[in-house]
């Protein structure tokens, strides 16, 4: 039971949908920028996404060979580990299902790897289901580069550093192993709902 | 600062129901994808960081017309490193909670843990922290947290340190290290702020200067001192190469402050030939 901190009273809520924020998190209308270093520039024309790892085969697409893929609209809640969520996001992209498609697997997480060096783990049942997202736009225009264009992750039912920035490919693997913010003392699963933030939680 | 946050338009905000259905979801079963660090929890005791501690504030110190620091005793405190934050949580009577995330501006070593809070206008948090917290009053602080926007004496240097603005606090805390530690470590500061009445820590920033071993480049966006004949302009490509270290000199650099900004120095330091693997940024405040 925390004691109560004197003097505090917090802000009226208003027009908020209580159901649909996580604990410890505060809705920005804004969208704040989180990166550990300097954007990556990658030219669509060296730009690829590849399926490696424990599959038959690796997949690899290029920048127009993604966009001819079946696209998905998800329009989702996002929630950052630094406590903002931002509701009803509009993105568009292919779901991750449709890529998995492409290759046989039995792997049961993957690693997510980016232009700049960023990874972050998953297991393989979070990227799957229309749960996951190579998004490519958002909000009806190009996805800009300081919130991960050309392409990203969007994993929105986990916290947003699962969602990778500069996303370039999946690693598929037979184990979990923590990616870049899971190696720093952040969660390695993440899940907002149970306020998983860092290590121990 | 307030990781995230600092300037943000903060509008709607939320949740005193939201807290419960949080808890409540708990005990809703698994999720999947369970991990192995809650396999490792389980095993073992949680690392000290993620335990909510009291924490009393000792002392309030006014930086400028819109900050304050704030330094806490907090029994059982894990020693921290330069650069890294804290969350920590305020509850009102009727059980709402609000938490934000800090950078501590302390080194190490310093008595307590030192928090410099902006005082966002139209905020929640940082005007409570502001303007009714006393000293003797308790909230609630986690931490230490974050693991990659961090210096230590022995990581050695030289350092480029840039701040934006209140982006200034975990590099003041790096800052403070090395004099704390004797560190002989080559550093050098670019600070941008409006004006000389936005700089935080102004007094110990000249004392700093005085002594050598850091460098202070400042420059002011809007309204500089009367008689300065330094830098009164926006970072750029000219001024980034006229603030030390050498490239040759590999420096570590760290950057902290608005999007925009930290875009910025990023960019043009990748394209005065730093390697991106050099550059840890730390950003906040809106973006659009």
């Amino acid at each position: 039971m925390s004691p109560i901190t004197r003097g505090f009273h917090g802000r009226p809520h208003e027009h908020l949908d209580a159901a649909r924020l996580p604990p410890g998190q505060q809705v920005r209308t804004d969208f704040p920028v989180l990166s550990a270093g300097p954007t990556p520039h990658t030219p669509l024309h060296e730009w690829t996404f590849k399926i490696t790892g424990a599959v038959d085969r690796p997949a690899s697409w290029t920048w127009e060979e993604l966009l001819a893929l079946p696209a998905q609209k998800p329009t989702v809640d996002i929630h950052c580990v630094t406590k903002w969520s931002k509701l009803d996001t509009h993105w568009k992209g292919v779901s991750i299902d449709t890529l998995l498609a492409a290759v046989q697997t039995s792997a049961t997480h993957v690693l997510a790897t980016c232009d700049g060096g960023y990874s972050t783990n998953l297991p393989i049942a979070d990227v799957t289901g229309d749960r996951a997202w190579i998004v490519y736009e958002y909000d009806g225009a190009p996805l800009p580069p300081e919130h991960g264009g050309p392409a990203r992750l969007l994993v929105p039912h986990l916290y947003f550093w699962k969602s990778a920035k500069w996303v370039r490919g999946l690693m598929l693997r037979d184990h979990d192993a923590p990616g870049f913010w899971e190696q720093h003392g952040y969660h390695i699963y993440g899940d907002p709902w149970k306020e998983q933030r860092y290590t121990g939680d | 600062m307030e990781r995230a946050e600092i300037h943000g338009r903060l509008s709607v905000v939320r949740h005193r129901a939201a807290q419960l259905l949080g808890r409540l979801r708990l005990s809703d079963g698994h999720a999947s994808g369970s991990s192995s660090t809650d396999k490792r929890a389980a095993e073992g005791a949680p690392p000290a960081s993620v335990v909510w501690r009291p924490a009393t504030v000792a002392k309030l110190q006014v930086e400028t017309g819109h900050a304050k620091t704030i330094v806490f005793d907090i029994p059982g405190w894990p020693r921290h490193v330069a650069g890294q934050h804290v969350d920590l949580r305020l509850t009102a009577e009727d059980g709402y909670q609000a938490e934000r995330s800090y950078s501590i501006a302390s080194a190490p070593e310093d008595y307590g843990v030192a928090i410099t809070v902006d005082r966002i206008p139209d905020g929640e948090v940082s005007p409570f922290m502001n303007d009714v917290l006393l000293v003797g009053d308790q909230i609630e602080i986690r931490g230490p947290f974050g693991g990659y926007f961090n210096w230590r004496t022995e990581d050695g240097g030289p350092l480029l340190l840039i701040a934006g603005g209140s982006g200034l606090v975990p590099l003041m805390a790096m800052v403070r290290h090395r004099q704390a530690t004797a560190g002989t470590t080559e550093v050098h500061l670019l600070l941008s702020a409006r004006s000389v009445e936005d700089v935080l820590y102004q007094d110990e920033l000249r004392a700093l200067g005085a002594a050598g071993g850091v460098t202070i480049t400042q420059t002011f966006t809007r309204r500089p001192p009367p008689g300065w004949d330094g830098f009164a302009r926006r970072i750029d490509r000219e001024m980034l190469e006229a603030v030390g270290p050498a490239l040759a000199a590999m420096p570590k650099v760290y950057i902290c402050g608005p999007t925009a900004f930290v875009e910025q120095a990023a960019e043009l330091l990748v394209g005065l030939g730093h390697p991106p693997e050099m550059i840890r940024t730390e950003r906040f405040g809106p973006t659009g």
